[in-house]
């Protein structure tokens, strides 16, 4: 008696999984032929089917439209309006290793999100195991970045996706290879036709295939922290460190929030602040390059800390293992990493705050509460090209992340 | 009534809360002539000696008054609500202190709307007297400041505010800095042994008006700073100020901005546009009465190709200036030498620039002001203030859109229409609470385990009682897959 009605109530459980895994259109097999009709989390679907962008924040304004300020502070207008399809489409393409020249990486093997959509790395790795100069970016919250890569080279998702899938030593595809593979799968060509209905022909172009990823990199939204919490009005949100931490963060000593700034934790600025390169790497440029302009050398983009918990090690060139090792790195000295050879145009707000231990650690206790995964999207077992979903998420996968790491080591 | 100490030890008199000043177009032009639009509508908590000003803060509720009465008080206070006023009660000449001993960053540090801050003595902080962060409509005025930190006063991203008739000094950057703001009066104040006497940084509609401006290392600076996410500065008139004997020596920190003024400058105007200096009287300024420049000027910042870098239709209408550019330094004593003067002028303008005037430009010593034109504009006394007619009004927003906003923005991460996701179905959920949106935004604040087949729910007690009516209301009216 007692084992059939547990049989009974496994069964069940197993019949309810089931039903869960078909009724929310979680991703498909190779023979998914449908996409999602409903937006992810934090989005309306409007009368047009198209997702529309939906957060607490919208109930503020901020000076001249800017998407900076304080606590109760709008945002800056995000990217969104892309159709349920559009956006589902993007997430089989974000997981999908066919995305790369021989298959072994997708968008996600950097941009992991187990791992707040980064990699856990100092550097990243491009196919073939070619390491790169700089860390992996989180894309949590990029639908409200106005530049990207952290030279701020680039001005859209579209055409910043560019630089890593066509990059002989990141994803290393081309275009031709790309239309080819992808026009060669009949279940892209079909979901791709269910994307684009107004597609004209039958074939996929690449304007489809970086729509859809931008669609769906657009809804990695992150504002239901801790600190959101406490933003909104409830002061019992944060406790008495986070609280101290807070102040800390946006004291005149410290000066966090003048860059970091609120809501979205970035000014979107760039800044020359003399962060170390890893040991053995050559100094890094940053800014000066795309701008051609000697005052932005070693600058580069003021990044958010928006689940920064998650995305360690930091810093452009991962060179901060630990956010204490962050924080600390701005009690170091006005440019005291910085190479005898090089003379740069330090940001002003780069001094000698002075803080006490105490005080770092309250940094670190408050960067911890920026912390919301919430709206993490499902991670599809299959994807349309039949290659293995192959990343790791770290708290289950030990020893895979291990053999990664000593990979770059 | 203006004071710094209007009661006397046996006061009974009980003086009138803060409230905003709103300038009434008819008036008339001086600080008298405005009308308390804003009374007092909470309660008055009392801080005295030994007690703190922050527990108050946290018990304050919008629209109450925080009475603080002399003695010192040693903390930071910091206030994330909107409408709470302070007002310090001196007696005798006694102050209310807040005194950070060198040990606190900041005294007062606010993000809310509405908060006025009256009456204070504020020394030996390592950051800010006060600093604000997006709160608008805020009223800052007779503070008495000294040695305070970076900034003496600093709102950032506010709208509509007024600082008036504080005295500040021994402040390591500007002791007054408005800072991407719009729509700031700042009146009335003396500012001394400052680096920089009052900045007004990437910001609009400003108003420095009656100020007394002396020995600072610069007196009085109307900037574009590279490298700010806003990148503007315009609408900003000088006015009726003393700018005297702007000679300290720079002490201010190693690679901030200011570090790079010449001791000796009585105005400094870089890259803003439409910038009125009109009836001010500047005098004994080593350097320069009044110098132009573009972004070339700040030669310590990395350039931004996103700001504007030239001060374009600068108006310079009737000041009195003498006795200016006695013992010139750096930058302008090399122009000097260049072009063979002996003393440095009184106006100087370096770099680009277009559509600037002067008026009876032949009154005074200058430099660099070839194509400026004869101005036309008489002055600018039609200008009472640059504060807005009422005060800036918060985002309106329904019920309805809070409870949208609140749902797709929260608990959509688990709730979908008609498909189960971490929780259940909101047609589900409807059949429950049909016709009592109350008992779910009361189950909501503190959920319990209802239903084996699915987690528990996580408390929404964050969200305000309102939110969650508003919410639950919404969630209810969810009549069919929206589409």
């Amino acid at each position: 008696m007692m084992l059939k009605t547990t049989l009974f109530i496994f069964l069940a459980g197993a019949l309810i999984f089931s039903g869960v895994y078909f009724l929310t259109n979680l991703p498909g097999s190779v023979s998914q032929t449908r996409l999602a009709s409903n937006c992810p989390p934090g989005f309306q679907l409007s009368k047009d089917n198209t997702c529309v962008s939906r957060n607490l924040y919208q109930q503020y304004s901020s000076l001249q439209n800017s998407g900076v300020g304080g606590l109760k502070s709008a945002l800056p207008i995000p990217r969104d309006g892309f159709t349920p399809q559009q956006i589902d489409l993007g997430r089989l393409l974000f997981f999908d290793p066919v995305l790369s020249k021989d298959s072994t990486i997708s968008c996600a093997s950097c941009h992991n999100p187990y791992q707040g959509f980064a990699d856990g790395m100092p550097v990243t790795i491009g196919v073939g195991g070619a390491l790169q100069t700089r860390s992996a970016p989180t894309l949590w919250n990029v639908a409200y970045l106005n530049s990207f890569f952290w030279d701020g080279r680039s001005n859209s998702l579209e055409d910043q996706m560019q630089g890593p899938l066509f990059s002989p030593i990141e994803m290393a595809t081309t275009r031709q290879q790309l239309l080819a593979v992808l026009n060669a799968n009949e279940t892209y060509k079909a979901l791709f036709t269910e994307a684009f209905p107004a597609k004209p022909n039958d074939s996929i172009q690449l304007n489809h295939i970086y729509t859809s990823i931008t669609a769906f990199e657009s809804t990695l939204i992150s504002l239901n922290s801790k600190y959101d919490q406490y933003a909104h009005g409830y002061a019992e949100a944060l406790n008495d460190k986070e609280i101290e931490g807070l102040n800390i963060f946006r004291s005149f000593v410290a000066r966090c929030a003048e860059c970091h700034t609120p809501p979205l934790f970035t000014n979107q600025q760039i800044a020359v602040i003399g962060v170390p390169e890893l040991e053995g790497l050559p100094f890094d440029p940053g800014a000066e390059t795309p701008n051609k302009d000697s005052t932005m050398r070693g600058g580069f983009k003021v990044p958010s800390l928006r689940n920064i918990a998650k995305t360690a090690p930091y810093m452009h060139s991962g060179s901060k293992e630990t956010l204490r090792d962050a924080a600390e790195f701005y009690n170091l000295g006005r440019g005291h990493a910085v190479p005898k050879e090089e003379t740069l145009y330090l940001h002003w707000h780069i001094w000698e705050p002075k803080l006490t231990d105490d005080e770092l650690d309250r940094l670190v206790d408050f960067m911890n509460t920026l912390t919301d995964e919430s709206f993490m999207p499902i991670v599809p077992k299959e994807v349309p090209s039949g290659l293995p979903v192959n990343i790791i998420n770290p708290t289950i996968d030990k020893v895979k992340a291990k053999r990664m790491a000593s990979i770059h080591n | 009534m203006i004071g710094k100490s209007f009661f006397t030890k046996t006061a009974s008199y009980v003086p009138s809360p803060v409230a905003v000043r709103q300038f009434s177009t008819n008036a008339g032009s001086d600080s008298t002539g405005v009308v308390y639009a804003d009374p007092l509508s909470g309660d008055v908590i009392e801080v005295k000696d030994g007690e703190s000003i922050l527990e108050a803060v946290k018990k304050a509720n919008p629209g109450d008054l925080i009475r603080v009465y002399p003695g010192k008080y040693k903390e930071t206070v910091y206030i994330d609500k909107d409408n709470i006023s302070f007002q310090g009660v001196i007696i005798g000449g006694e102050w209310p202190t807040l005194d950070g001993e060198k040990e606190l960053n900041d005294a007062f540090l606010y993000s809310g709307n509405g908060i006025r801050i009256e009456n204070f003595k504020i020394i030996n902080y390592k950051g800010n007297g006060i600093m604000g962060q997006a709160g608008n409509n805020f009223v800052l005025r007779n503070n008495w400041i000294v040695d305070a930190g970076v900034y003496g006063i600093f709102p950032e991203f506010g709208k509509n505010g007024l600082i008036e008739h504080n005295v500040l000094s021994g402040i390591e950057d500007a002791a007054i800095y408005v800072g991407m703001c719009d729509n700031i009066d700042v009146r009335h104040n003396e500012v001394y042994e400052n680096v920089a006497g009052i900045e007004i940084e990437n910001s609009r509609h400003c108003l420095v008006e009656n100020n007394y401006v002396h020995n600072n290392t610069g007196g009085i600076l109307a900037f574009i700073t590279p490298g700010l996410p806003i990148k503007t500065a315009y609408d900003i008139i000088i006015r009726n100020n003393f700018v005297v004997n702007n000679n300290h020596p720079n002490f201010g920190a190693p690679g901030s901005i200011v570090s790079g003024i010449p001791p000796g400058s009585g105005i400094i105007v870089m890259a803003a546009d439409d910038v009125t200096i009109e009836n001010n009287i500047i005098t004994g300024n080593d350097n320069a009465a009044i110098a132009i420049t573009d972004l070339s000027m700040g030669a310590n910042l990395s350039n931004d190709p996103d700001s504007e870098p030239n001060p374009d239709r600068v108006v310079i209408l009737d000041n009195y200036m003498e006795n200016n550019g006695n013992n010139s330094v750096g930058e302008v004593k090399l122009l000097m030498k260049a072009s063979l003067l002996d003393s440095a002028p009184d106006i100087i303008a370096i770099g680009g620039g277009t559509g600037s005037c002067i008026r009876d430009r032949e009154r005074y010593n200058t430099f660099g002001l070839g194509d400026w034109g004869q101005c036309t504009t008489g002055d600018t006394k039609e200008i009472v203030t640059m504060m807005l007619d009422k005060p800036v009004a918060p985002r309106a927003i329904t019920m309805e859109e809070k409870g949208n906003l609140t749902y797709y923005g929260i608990c959509a991460g688990c709730h979908a229409y008609d498909v189960r996701m971490i929780g259940p179905p909101i047609n589900v959920i409807q059949a429950i609470y049909a016709n009592n949106p109350q008992g779910m935004a009361d189950f909501i604040a503190a959920p319990t385990h209802r239903r084996e087949d699915y987690p528990e729910m996580p408390p929404q007690n964050y969200l305000s009682p309102e939110t969650r009516l508003a919410v639950a209301e919404y969630v209810l009216s969810l009549t069919q897959k929206k589409k």
